[in-house]
């Protein structure tokens, strides 16, 4: 898969402090590339960097295969963590100078604002000031004005903080679409369910150190330990609690279920199959129970990071 | 492109000053206000003298009967044949203001220091003034006769004598003139003073709520910051320069009707000689007249260039720092510790402007200050109508302007880091480390 922004060996230092240590990502075309990491781990820094607000010291960002140049700026839609807007200043007058700043004619701004500002059914606002709109009401315009100038990279930064679950659903399926559109879309959060929900790849930064990065799925995959969620109505419990722990690693499982049975949560080692184990409990009682425990990001996201 | 980023920052900074409420308040209701209180000051001082005061006169020498006359606000009452603690216990209770007492002395020489005057009231030096010299001219004139000497006849023989001030180019001043280049200078040099803390202030604030409404990193993934420190100074400059138009076009209209009141065809302003030669009974109209002959007299253009240029120059130069302070800060409020650097330059400049100017307009500390590019503006502006050579002009504005160039460059460093940086009040150490990001 092609891809539309390569980050190569970028590192950046503040001082004594190294806010990124020879960082490199590729994000696929048409991707939703979660960026993850703990607070301070300098997330933030890379995006500023994709966004020319800070230089890295050493490495190279390409967009589109092209080294980042001033001009790639209008390609980049922007949805900071830290964002607001001018309070004194008119909706419409507010978005059509951000909307100029990224490039547009006036008339072309005030068209697609027009369509957005219809789109979200919010066209009586054009004329109120800023300080007058909620806080939810604000983030709808920044997440107009971000994405105005069809840009191919997205790059949002704890999109959803700040809107209620209705709105929330909206802008993340305003994002789903902008991706079906052709938009690649960068999204820095700590919504591990936003995560699984809508990113295909992701990438884990660290005390500055990239720990992990690819496919979300393939990631999981690597992830998986051979572990598996066990339901059995055993003839003899006993017996079988003994048996099962001189064999494998056991822990108890906790799922839902309508009967009364042993759960157990078990790892078997790479030499045995699962249908090895399947056929081994089905000897000992009624198996009624049996899944493979895929990890969720958020698993992965503490590992990962309790690990190093 | 549709439109460059600068203008459109500066098109935004301009009309977001100039739109605001409260300046335009300002614009038209500043001179008002400056009118009102020059009325104001001038009524109440008025009231001050309004206040008729008699004061009782017990001259037991018997010399001075005829010697006080009454003014507008003085009445002096002669009293005579009672005691000075009577006529003290008698002063005191009525609303008389106070008592001279004058004793009969064996010489007019013993006066000197045994005249009193009971108040309860500290008397004003004026008064009192006029009360000495009221007593010493009748003294004088006594003891000019006692030793036989006609005191009208020294009073013929006294020379008069009033400088005439010439430039080597045979160009007249006077001594109103000197007072009228001061007035000029230190009006231009003082004006630029509150210019810039004023708009520098209003550029420092502007920074900081882009800071505090968290708009600035949306700006700066658009614009590259230098853009928009420029874009700020620029457009709150020309928000500054408009209010400022507006009042000089007031002014205009002001002095045009004050022109009105008094006559005044500038193509008929008479040379002072000719005045004093024609108009012996001149008044108020000549004094008039004498202002706008200098006036016209001055090196206007001179100034006037200059005056725009660096003013251009020292605003630029001082709001490029107050920018920075802005970015480096969160709140007004943490503003005060990085605000003495620039204040201590600039009032220095304006004291060296009042005193040493004012002394002597070309003498060593005058000529230091008008070149250092902190405390030129100000000092070479109030320099400037007293006749500085161009060269040391120019090599003063050529100053300003390269230091104008190294503090934004140092501004946009700070603004840069500054910006982005929130939470806790940095030090002189940390902003130091900022340079190197």
């Amino acid at each position: 898969m092609e891809n539309l922004l390569v980050a190569k060996n970028v590192s950046k230092t503040y001082g004594n402090y190294k806010a990124l240590n020879d960082i490199s990502l590729e994000v696929p075309k048409g991707s939703i590339f979660g960026l993850l990491g703990p607070n301070g781990a300098g997330k933030t820094t890379f995006i500023r960097i994709i966004n020319q607000i800070t230089l890295p010291d050493t490495g190279t960002v390409l967009l589109d295969g092209e080294p980042l140049r001033p001009d790639h700026i209008q390609h980049i839609g922007y949805l900071p963590e830290e964002r607001g807007l001018y309070k004194s200043m008119k909706v419409g007058e507010q978005a059509l100078y951000l909307a100029q700043l990224k490039g547009l004619s006036q008339t072309e701004a005030k068209e697609r604002l027009k369509y957005w500002f219809d789109r979200f059914g919010i066209s009586d606002w054009w004329n109120k000031k800023i300080q007058e709109l909620s806080k939810g009401m604000a983030q709808k315009i920044q997440f107009i004005v971000t994405v105005l100038h069809r840009p191919k990279l997205l790059i949002f930064d704890e999109p959803f903080s700040g809107f209620d679950p209705i709105n929330a659903t909206l802008i993340k399926d305003e994002i789903l679409q902008l991706r079906d559109e052709g938009a690649t879309v960068i999204f820095s959060t700590h919504r591990m369910e936003s995560v699984e929900e809508m990113c295909d790849h992701i990438a884990l930064i660290h005390k500055s150190n990239k720990l992990l990065d690819g496919k979300l799925i393939n990631i999981k995959r690597a992830y998986q330990n051979n572990i598996y969620d066990v339901g059995l109505l055993a003839n003899n419990p006993e017996q079988t609690t003994q048996e099962l722990r001189s064999r494998f690693q056991v822990s108890t499982a906790a799922f839902k279920s309508i009967h009364d049975e042993l759960q157990y949560r078990i790892k078997i080692p790479e030499s045995t199959s699962a249908n090895d184990l399947v056929s081994y409990l089905t000897t000992q009682g009624q198996l009624t129970h049996f899944v493979e425990v895929i990890p969720s990001a958020n698993d992965i996201f503490i590992e990962t990071v309790k690990n190093n | 492109m549709a439109m460059n980023h600068l203008s459109l920052i500066i098109k935004r900074e301009y009309l977001n000053k100039v739109r605001n409420k409260s300046f335009i308040v300002m614009t038209f209701l500043s001179p008002l206000i400056m009118v009102a209180i020059f009325a104001l000051v001038a009524y109440l001082s008025q009231l001050n003298h309004d206040n008729k005061r008699t004061i009782a006169v017990l001259d037991e020498s018997g010399l001075f009967v005829e010697e006080f006359e009454s003014t507008s606000s003085i009445t002096y009452k002669t009293i005579t044949g009672v005691p000075l603690s009577e006529a003290k216990k008698n002063t005191e209770e009525s609303s008389d203001y106070g008592l001279l007492y004058i004793p009969a002395t064996a010489s007019v020489e013993d006066l000197s220091s045994q005249i009193v005057f009971y108040s309860d009231d500290s008397p004003s030096l004026t008064l009192i003034d006029d009360i000495e010299d009221a007593i010493e001219e009748k003294a004088n004139t006594i003891k000019l006769a006692n030793a036989g000497i006609d005191a009208q006849k020294i009073r013929d023989l006294r020379v008069n004598v009033d400088t005439r001030i010439e430039t080597f180019q045979g160009q007249e001043t006077s001594k109103l003139g000197s007072g009228l280049k001061l007035i000029f200078g230190g009006a231009a040099g003082y004006l630029l003073f509150m210019f810039i803390i004023i708009y520098g202030n209003m550029i420092m604030r502007s920074v900081i709520e882009e800071k505090t409404s968290r708009i600035i990193e949306v700006i700066i993934s658009s614009v590259k910051p230098i853009k928009l420190l420029l874009g700020k100074i620029f457009g709150t400059s020309l928000a500054g320069i408009t209010q400022f138009a507006a009042w000089v076009i007031l002014l205009f209209i002001f002095s045009a009707v004050l022109t009105s009141v008094f006559d005044i065809d500038p193509a008929t302003v008479q040379t002072p000689q000719q005045q004093m030669l024609e108009s012996s009974t001149g008044g108020v109209d000549s004094i008039v007249q004498e202002v706008f002959y200098e006036i016209n007299n001055m090196p206007l253009a001179n100034l006037i260039v200059m005056f725009i240029l660096f003013f251009i120059g020292g605003y630029l130069l001082y709001a490029s720092l107050y920018a920075a302070i802005g970015a480096a800060v969160d709140s007004e409020t943490d503003t005060q510790q990085f605000m003495l650097p620039i204040l201590m330059p600039l009032i220095l400049a304006v004291y060296v402007g009042f005193f040493t100017v004012i002394d002597n307009p070309h003498g060593t500390v005058s000529q230091v200050f008008s070149y250092i590019p902190f405390t030129s503006p100000v000092v070479m502006l109030m320099r400037i109508p007293f006749g500085v050579p161009l060269w040391q002009q120019l090599i003063s504005v050529l100053l300003l302007f390269v230091t104008f160039i190294g503090t934004v460059w140092f501004a946009a460093k700070i603004y840069r880091v500054g910006i982005l940086m929130y939470g806790k009040k940095p030090s002189y150490k940390e902003l130091a480390k900022w340079l190197k990001y």
